[in-house]
């Protein structure tokens, strides 16, 4: 079932119309839950970064054949029980985790925030996320350092790379055993790291992961929130900007969509 | 017998009611006054039933009905001039305004209180603060983008405020998250005047097509009235009447039950299935339940339509199935529509809310009988003109006389009194107001919400006003700011509440939008006390002259009265929204400099106005008269701000108010650590004061704004030809770290940061 309520004033219709792309047929798909807060603005991100999003809703058993598969933040289903513990028994999930799994060619795919969530309950990613150590909901810019960019994710950036990506959630402390995290470390499944304050207490700084393929991404910060100037943080970690200027998320969708047509 | 049978057996049907005049009913405890009650008698013709009486009881509350305050309030209406009208779609009286704003968008906005129930239980009364206004925007057909918390706390250092401050920001961030919405402003006050009476004000804005206007009536007979959303339990009954439309007492029970509870997630949800309502064009009228429940939607919705509406009130789904019918008629339960609905539209509307999980339940439907007819099991309960309920309440002329305080209190001028004597040091004069409850930064509070979702946040905090961008193709825009000042409306109401008006539209021209309209919510004591109506009266009267001489009218708002405890008021509080509009928000102006070698410029002039500022607060003194207001200059000054940033000719800019020019220099180079040198001695010279006045004053129509050097000859050809007095005070310097005042101070802004942001999280964190 196709999703009828378009953000307001967003262009109409959402895919690019530009005829020559070689991304012509790539698409990203974006899950709506009931709660989903950020999946217009994900389609958005896509779309700046040159791509076609296809919305997709949680109760179908259709991936649309999308190339990639985004689950945006919010509160999905509240987030009254564990976050991410009710959606990741949605019909769509189980496309999702069965797509995902087999190897570095498997579908990409990225848990942003509560995509996150969802993604370590549906046992995709290790480790799970409680309440942030300051017990607040946190909205801040945040500084992340890129410790792999072998990922489908993050092939735009460079190893050691610096970003300000805005994080904003109340779940995003990191946790997870020392074994696993060990692990996590060991196979460079650590993808980000907040660097200059750890703001919720995340075990060892860690910001974002993946699976041991790398197809398969989640991160707490929110990169579909700098991918335009004018309504992105105040700073990039790449020099000057104007207000609200920062755009150091756009590399993650613009690392999909290169891994699609490559 | 069972507890059915039991329940029918007890239910006070009309039949009962006109069989049994003389059984006596708690309307006293319903809020409800004797000469009330007897009205209610003598329009009925007979006793009420206990659910007439419930509903008579809550709708004829001042909260509901605005009995006090309806008799001043038509100067909105009486003052509105006809180019005032250019641009509204929908005025005062339903659910928000809605206001035009070119290229066939519409803009619906509306602040509302939420004061008592955030006393009591401050996490659910925030959180449904927030949820209430929100769902009036849904009502106008509009989908909501953004909301903003004017709030006000009792002193920062009281043993009750922590409790509140972490329960209401909890409570705000916690629903208004989780509905994706950004806080994009606000407030917050502390004084210890709101110590027993916090108030928590929440505006909402929502997005509309012209054609997508959807009004509260319920019209076409036969059409179908369903109730859809969150169950009905027991919780907030009495909101509207025994909590929000009484003082504090503290020889009474806890009104805790009367507290609603809220579920962001069922409003989330209800918010996109009434966008697709919306969208396939199934719903016919359309109403949020707030204060008063099913009891407001069913005799409003009738009302402002064809007049009729039978229902059948056991089909009402219940959280609580022991729940009288008065009870469900009253209760407050949160996330719940109301909508009407042909019969062809049925079976779309059940797939959109199968769709979306939500609950729905056919309540009845439209007639043309004129009354609003309640059926418990078949049997009528009520049976009233709903016109008598919703719109045809008691109204009172209240008695009101100034308060024989006031000529005293004017008389005392901060200058001349004890507490004036200059700071030694300006420098930790600055310092001190910089990190001042009032003054400080409001970071711990606003870094709870999210400003970035939906992703066309263009300005937020900490600059003058919130900005979001409604059209993705051409930038076209809003604006917003909340202003309010209790000092200056306890020291003049009239003009207080004039300066409010002048503070939030100045604050939106800063911003670079040109200011199109305004909301007003206006907390006040017990109406009941003639000098509390006085100062209502006065506000009022300030407000709706100020409204028309600035040509921005009124769209709609709200009435908080009884914020007392025991004898003791809060100061008039007029919170005031403006809303403006931009062309394209790329043009916005941002409350920082940033470039080095950019000329700053002061623009208005600086009198010694200390009364009431936070200076003088600060010295524990309010006495005097609030800063003069010239309307006319204001204008010119909004003029002036918005030109510029169409013509590029600004980088910066920050209007002037509470703090004076010490707050605004200060602001400014925090806003992107970015340091400057100010040399004042020219200012002083041409306004005849002090370098300390210069700083503290809060002298109207000013702002700072940086310059260029490209744009200098252009900025000031374009203040002369308009004759407004502006002046070189200093400039941008990206070297020095530090805010210059030479010849006086020299403030690193570290150090100034430091004290600026410790504040907070001293007490909270």
């Amino acid at each position: 079932m196709s999703i009828e309520t378009p953000l307001i004033g967003g262009p109409q219709p959402l895919a690019s119309d530009d005829g020559s792309s070689p991304l012509d047929g790539v698409t990203v798909g974006v899950v709506t839950f009931p709660g989903t807060l950020d999946d217009r603005d994900a389609a958005r991100a896509v779309r700046l970064a040159g791509g076609s999003a296809v919305q997709l809703w949680h109760g179908d058993h259709d991936l649309q054949g999308v190339d990639a598969v985004i689950i945006p933040g919010g509160f999905s289903y509240g987030d009254y029980l564990r976050a991410g513990a009710i959606s990741r028994f949605a019909p769509l999930m189980e496309q999702i985790t069965a797509a995902a799994s087999g190897g570095a060619d498997a579908l990409p795919v990225l848990g942003i925030c509560n995509g996150f969530q969802v993604l370590t309950e549906a046992h995709l990613l290790p480790g799970s996320m409680i309440k942030n150590n300051s017990l607040h909901f946190l909205c801040r810019d945040q500084r992340l350092r890129v410790e792999n960019a072998g990922t489908s994710w993050t092939s735009e950036y460079a190893e050691g790379e610096e970003l300000v990506i805005p994080l904003k959630n109340q779940d995003g402390q990191f946790v997870a055993d020392n074994r696993t995290l060990d692990e996590l470390e060991g196979e460079g499944r650590v993808v980000f790291r907040y660097v200059d304050g750890n703001p919720n207490g995340s075990r060892r700084d860690i910001a974002g992961i993946s699976n041991a393929a790398g197809n398969v991404v989640g991160l707490m910060p929110h990169p579909e929130h700098a991918v335009e100037a004018g309504f992105g943080p105040d700073s990039s970690a790449r020099g000057a900007v104007d207000v609200r200027g920062g755009t150091d998320g756009l590399g993650i969708f613009t690392s999909v969509l290169k891994k699609l047509v490559g | 017998m069972t507890a059915e049978t039991t329940r029918k057996f007890n239910i006070d049907t009309v039949a009962n009611a006109e069989t049994t005049p003389g059984q006596s009913l708690p309307w006293a405890e319903l809020g409800l006054k004797e000469n009330e009650y007897q009205r209610v008698e003598e329009i009925l013709g007979r006793r009420p039933t206990g659910a007439e009486l419930a509903m008579y009881s809550v709708m004829w509350s001042e909260h509901c009905s605005y009995k006090s305050s309806k008799v001043h309030l038509r100067q909105f209406g009486e003052k509105v001039t006809d180019a005032m009208k250019e641009h509204l779609l929908v005025g005062i009286g339903e659910n928000a305004g809605v206001v035009d704003i070119g290229d066939g968008w519409a803009v619906t906005f509306k602040v509302e209180s939420h004061n008592h129930p955030s006393f009591v239980e401050p996490y659910q009364g925030a959180a449904t603060g927030v949820g209430g206004i929100v769902r009036d925007i849904i009502s106008m057909g509009a989908r909501p983008v953004a909301v903003m918390d004017p709030l006000r706390f009792g002193a920062i250092d009281h043993p009750d405020t922590a409790r509140l401050v972490h329960g209401i920001v909890a409570g705000i961030g916690g629903y208004g998250n989780s509905l994706g919405l950004p806080n994009i402003g606000g407030e917050v006050v502390f004084d210890s005047v709101y110590q027993g009476n916090p108030l928590v004000n929440a505006l909402a804005v929502g997005v509309l097509r012209h054609e997508d206007i959807r009004l509260a009536n319920a019209s076409g007979a036969g059409n179908k009235v369903v109730l859809f959303g969150a169950r009905t339990g027991g919780d907030g009954i009495g909101g509207a009447s025994v909590l929000a439309s009484e003082s504090f007492d503290s020889s009474k029970p806890s009104k805790r039950p009367a507290v609603q509870v809220g579920d962001p997630f069922a409003e989330k949800v209800l918010i996109e299935c009434c966008l697709e309502l919306f969208k396939a064009s199934v719903v016919e009228g359309i109403q949020d339940l707030g204060a008063a429940g099913i009891s407001c939607a069913t005799s409003e919705l009738a009302s402002n339509g064809d007049g009729g509406m039978h229902v059948e009130l056991t089909n009402v789904l219940l959280r609580d199935p022991s729940l009288t019918p008065g009870e469900i008629l009253m209760s407050e339960s949160q996330e719940r529509m109301m909508a009407v609905v042909t019969p062809e539209n049925m079976a779309a509307f059940e797939a959109i809310m199968d769709k979306w999980a939500v609950e729905y339940s056919w309540l009845g439907e439209v007639t043309d009988t004129g009354r609003l007819i309640i059926e418990w099991d078949g049997e009528k309960i009520v049976d009233v003109d709903p016109r008598t309920v919703a719109h045809e309440g008691p109204v009172y002329e209240r008695p009101y006389s100034r308060p024989v305080w006031l000529d005293g209190v004017q008389a005392d001028a901060f200058t001349g009194s004890a507490a004036a004597g200059r700071p030694a040091d300006l420098r930790e004069a600055v310092l001190e107001l910089m990190a001042s409850p009032n003054m400080c930064a409001k970071d711990w509070v606003t870094d709870q919400y999210d400003r970035y979702v939906q992703g066309n946040t263009a300005l937020a905090m900490p600059d003058d006003a919130g900005v979001v961008r409604v059209d993705e193709e051409t930038g076209l825009g809003v604006a917003i700011s909340t202003d309010a000042n209790g000092r200056y409306s306890y020291l003049d109401p009239y003009e207080g509440a004039r300066l409010a008006l002048a503070e939030a539209y100045r604050n939106v021209a800063t911003s670079g939008a040109v200011p199109l309209a305004v909301t007003d919510c206006l907390n006040f004591g017990s109406p009941e006390d003639p000098e509390v109506m006085w100062q209502f009266a006065e506000t009022v009267r300030g407000l709706a002259d100020a409204c028309q001489e600035l040509g921005v009218p009124v769209t709609g708002g709200n009435v908080s009265l009884y914020n007392q405890t025991g004898g003791v008021a809060i100061h008039p509080t007029p919170v005031v929204g403006v809303l403006g509009v931009f062309d394209d928000v790329a043009r916005r102006t941002p409350s920082g400099w940033r470039e080095d070698g950019q000329a700053i410029y002061l623009l208005g002039t600086t009198a010694d106005e200390l009364d009431g500022s936070e200076w003088a607060n600060l010295r524990g003194h309010l006495g005097g008269q609030p800063p003069a207001l010239d309307l006319a200059a204001e204008k010119t000054l909004a003029a002036i701000l918005v030109n510029c940033s169409r013509d590029g000719m600004i980088d910066a800019a920050h209007d002037l108010s509470e703090g004076g020019l010490a707050a605004g220099l200060s602001e400014m180079a925090l806003r992107f650590g970015v340091g400057a040198r100010i040399g004042l001695d020219e200012v002083c010279e041409r306004d005849g004061i002090d370098a300390f006045t210069a700083l503290f004053s809060e002298s109207q129509a000013r702002a700072v704004v940086s310059v260029p050097r490209s744009e200098e000859v252009r900025f000031n050809d374009m203040c002369t030809a308009r004759n407004f007095p502006t002046m070189r005070i200093g400039v941008v310097d990206t070297e020095n770290g530090a805010l210059d005042v030479q010849g006086h101070f020299t403030l690193p802004l570290g150090v100034l940061r430091e004290a600026h942001q410790a504040t907070l999280p001293r007490h909270f964190a």
